[in-house]
């Protein structure tokens, strides 16, 4: 390059050690603020900051499917399933085991089994990217709605199966009792593990070859990416994290039936993250905070509400009236969501209080 | 009958027709001529109605005297108006026999007999759409299918007929005969008729009136047989 | 297994397919139209159910009159949801639509939920319907001749309109080339409402019959059947009615006779489906009879 071109090439800033140091403050004051919620937050106010962690992992893992990766999937229930059970299986003593399994006697190598938390949570997890590897194969080629009808055949599969096989799961029954270690440290430890991990994927060029075969796989192809092999480990990737969701919610509510892991479970999933934003991870983890809390706050609506000199009946399924008529509200209107494709980012923060960097700073003078 | 004043049409970053002013009198053949990607289409699109960012103004004259600004109408009203297109590519549906699409041309219409009547018209112009009349349109050659359009857009019984590019992928023999038909519905007929070509020798033959058209913009217009002994044009579109 | 138990379960299987066929036909008309999934359908379907009940019960409607009635207004019904939620979306990318749909489904059962609450209803089964005849040692229901026969008779009225009829034409026409369809004078939007109205008076027809033959009417009644439903349709070949007919008859003959031949297996009844939908897209996705709807590259 000539010396006027290098002269005259703009320099793009290298933030990297204050966002590095920033993000460790953040974490830090989430941290500090989990510390205090433990001190002064009442169980219900627990059970909700818990409920937005895990929601946003399942948000965001559903998100990386299919607002980063096309992959209109359907069956987040069932991956969510196969974690909540696997990992129940690792946390419950042999002698819970020995109560619960009613119908039959549990399968003999589960009955000993019993690993740390972080182990079990993380085993959930695994077996929930296992059974993705195997359900991407045939689905992976099916196109948009097809593969929604697909991959919500296989939720419906897995929950059939985990009601009939006994042995390993109790039936319809059920399991009572999960040992609750999911507290609040272990769920925002697990999201910060899920975001790092996203973030880092879709910052790198693997997450940019998703986005391109997102936006044209014809084009992808033509280029010569394995858009399938792609897909696929995406598609595992998110079910990795559907499954560790899955595990920590079991771990939360201390009871998993197979009945609970339905479709509207994967509905209020899928209305968080298109209300949060479609391609935006902070719109997901925006959306996980205001669905759920929406949804706490909307019980009100289904339980009886007493004035004092008039009592309203309760009106049990006005809530899912509400969010069924929020999200088609919002797909008509406003399909980008809250957050569109924008993403928090910590040039951006700096930039808007004040911290502008040369380029905009630049940009705001001429 | 047909007068466009200053018609744009824009998709969006893209300006496809800028600014074309064009006059087409009852009874006349005018031919729009120009390369790929001049215009042509987009312009014969915006009239029927296809078209979204369409500004200017498209004032149609019809039998009845009264004139109308057909900008942003609807392709649906477009048709009922009087105004049939044989688009480019042929278009027809090729699960459904020669006598549905021929069918299908004549749904805005509501006079049976007469819808009859046309039918066995449009037989007797092409008659081998006439003994493939039960065979599906996608098993017809591109010549038959050519047939069919313009047969397809007769069926409306239009008083304005535009026809996109009819001799593309034509071997001569039958861009002679189609060109013949064309000559016949507008001389025997009466029909007045928009034709659209790159083809613009056989165009120039057959036009009272031609416009050519360069990247959206009309650069040269005048009677077919004038034009066509324009050193320019010539030099440009007849190959000198 | 006994000759009469083997006839039993196949009436049984003609019954349950038909109904399936007549939800199917539904899903396949508007996928074969708009390249689109209505996940609703299956509801209007419990709409129709609910419309005989209180037809019957509450308006003491004679049950012809209360089953025109139901059959009418689920068919106002999936018109209204086209108009309110599809329409607005007919451009938008494709899966728009869909979270649409799921979200109108969810509207619907719970509205459902709310309006009549989740206690189960039995629907009035008129005697006739319900009394077994009897033929040799055989016991069947009249109900397991009616179904099959009222399925055969709207099914050949619907190939009627769409092969004979203007409107039908125009159908088949906006299936391949919506554009085209549309410079022939067509007005588009009306005949996809009119696909809509045609496929959810179907499926309302089903659901009163449903009703019949098992009388527990509730507001996610519709869910089960209508993802099976839908991919009979798939099996048979989406886009095609004929296709959506044979797939709801061979689904509907897999998961009786399977579960009466292997009474074990009757707790993976529901598996059935999508088990058969996922070999049909893993050795034939265009479906037993279906030809490949082709995207424009």
């Amino acid at each position: 390059m000539s010396a006027q071109a290098v002269k005259n090439t703009p320099m793009v800033q290298n933030h990297s050690l204050r966002n590095g140091l920033s993000t460790i403050v953040a974490i830090g004051l989430l941290f500090g603020g989990l510390w205090l919620a433990e001190q002064h937050f009442d169980g219900y106010q627990t059970q909700l900051l818990n409920l937005v962690a895990i929601n946003a992992i399942l948000a965001v893992s559903l998100n990386f499917i299919y607002g980063f990766s096309g992959m209109f999937s359907l069956g987040h229930a069932g991956f969510m399933a196969i974690g909540a059970y696997v990992s129940a299986l690792c946390i419950l003593t042999p002698g819970q085991k020995e109560m619960l399994w009613l119908l039959e006697p549990i399968w003999g190598p589960l009955a000993e089994l019993s690993t740390p938390f972080f182990f079990s949570v993380l085993m959930g997890g695994l077996a929930a990217a296992f059974c993705s590897f195997f359900i991407a194969l045939p689905v992976m080629r099916l196109g948009g709605d097809y593969l929604g009808i697909a991959t919500l055949g296989f939720a419906e599969i897995i929950r059939v199966l985990f009601t009939n096989i006994a042995p390993l799961t109790n039936g319809a029954i059920g399991l009572r009792g999960i040992p609750a270690y999911a507290n609040a440290w272990w769920n925002y430890t697990w999201l910060i593990i899920t975001l790092f991990i996203i973030l880092s994927i879709l910052k790198s060029n693997f997450g940019n070859v998703l986005k391109s075969i997102r936006d044209d796989e014809i084009a992808a192809r033509t280029m010569g990416i394995n858009t399938t092999a792609y897909r696929t480990m995406a598609f595992c990737v998110g079910g990795f994290f559907a499954g560790v969701g899955g595990a920590l919610m079991g771990s939360l509510v201390t009871t998993i039936e197979p009945k609970m892991f339905n479709f509207q479970l994967t509905f209020n999933i899928l209305l968080i993250v298109v209300a949060g934003g479609l391609g935006s991870v902070t719109g997901s983890m925006v959306g996980a905070a205001v669905i759920t809390l929406m949804l706490e706050w909307l019980r009100i609506v289904e339980a009886p509400m007493n004035f004092g000199f008039v009592i309203i009946p309760g009106i049990p399924g006005m809530r899912m009236v509400i969010f069924s008529m929020l999200l088609v509200l919002i797909i008509i209107f406003r399909r980008q969501g809250l957050m569109g494709t924008r993403e928090f980012s910590w040039n951006a923060f700096y930039n808007s209080i004040g911290f502008k960097d040369r380029e905009s700073f630049e940009r705001s003078e001429s | 009958m047909l007068e466009l004043k200053d018609m744009h049409v824009r998709y969006g970053g893209i300006h496809a027709v800028q600014g074309v002013n064009i006059k087409v009198n009852r009874g006349d053949i005018v031919t729009l001529i120009g390369a790929n990607g001049a215009g042509k289409s987009s312009t014969v699109r915006a009239i029927a109605g296809l078209v979204k960012g369409v500004t200017g103004q498209i004032m149609y004259t019809g039998n009845d005297g009264r004139t109308v600004n057909l900008t942003g109408s609807q392709p649906e009203n477009v048709v009922r108006r009087g105004i049939a297109l044989s688009p480019e590519g042929r278009r027809i549906l090729p699960h459904l026999t020669v006598s549905e699409n021929l069918d299908l041309g004549a749904y805005s219409r509501s006079d049976k007999p007469e819808i009859e009547k046309d039918k066995e018209w449009v037989y007797s112009l092409f008659p081998r759409l006439k003994e493939r009349h039960w065979q599906k349109g996608g098993t017809l050659s591109g010549g038959e299918q050519q047939m069919l359009a313009v047969g397809r857009a007769l069926m409306s019984r239009p008083d304005l007929l535009m026809l996109d590019e009819p001799s593309l992928g034509l071997a001569p023999i039958l861009v002679q005969e189609i060109f013949e038909i064309i000559k016949r519905l507008n001389q025997e007929d009466k029909k007045t008729i928009l034709l659209i070509e790159q083809n613009a020798y056989a165009a120039l033959s057959i036009a009272h009136q031609a416009y050519i058209l360069e990247v959206g913009s009309i650069v040269l217009e005048g009677p077919g047989k004038e034009l066509m002994h324009d050193p320019k044009v010539k030099e440009a579109y007849l190959g000198g | 297994m006994t000759w009469e138990l083997f006839v039993q379960n196949l009436f049984n299987a003609l019954t349950v397919g038909s109904l399936y066929a007549l939800i199917a036909i539904g899903y396949t008309m508007v996928y074969g139209i708009l390249r689109f999934i209505n996940f609703a359908h299956g509801d209007v379907f419990m709409v129709g159910a609910y419309f005989i009940f209180f037809g019957v019960t509450a308006a003491h409607l004679p049950w012809p009159v209360a089953a025109l009635v139901a059959i009418g207004g689920a068919s106002g019904l999936g018109i209204l949801v086209d108009r309110i939620a599809y329409r607005p979306l007919r451009e938008a990318p494709r899966i728009s639509a869909l979270i649409s749909a799921i979200g109108i489904s969810f509207l619907l059962e719970n509205l459902g939920l709310v309006v009549f609450t989740g206690l189960p209803r039995p629907a009035v089964q008129p005697q006739w319907m319900v009394d077994p005849i009897t033929l040799g040692s055989i016991r069947i229901l009249p109900l397991s001749f009616i179904v099959p026969v009222v399925t055969a008779i709207l099914v050949l009225a619907l190939l009627w309109i769409v092969y004979k009829t203007r409107p039908g034409l125009a159908m088949r026409s906006i299936s391949k080339d919506i554009e085209t369809t549309r410079l022939m004078g067509v007005s588009v939007d009306r005949i996809i409402a009119l696909t809509f109205g045609l496929g959810s008076a179907l499926a309302a027809a089903a659901g009163i019959m449903w009703a019949m033959r098992y009388p527990q009417i509730h507001p996610f009644m519709g869910v089960i059947p209508g993802f099976k439903a839908f991919i009979a349709a798939v099996v048979g070949g989406i886009g095609s009615i004929q296709g959506a007919v044979l797939g709801g008859l061979l689904l509907g003959t897999v998961e009786i006779m399977v579960v009466a031949f292997y009474p074990t297996l009757s707790g993976y009844r529901d598996a059935f489906a999508f088990v058969l939908l996922i070999v049909i897209l893993l050795f034939k996705p265009t479906g037993l009879m279906g030809e490949k709807l082709e995207d424009k590259i």
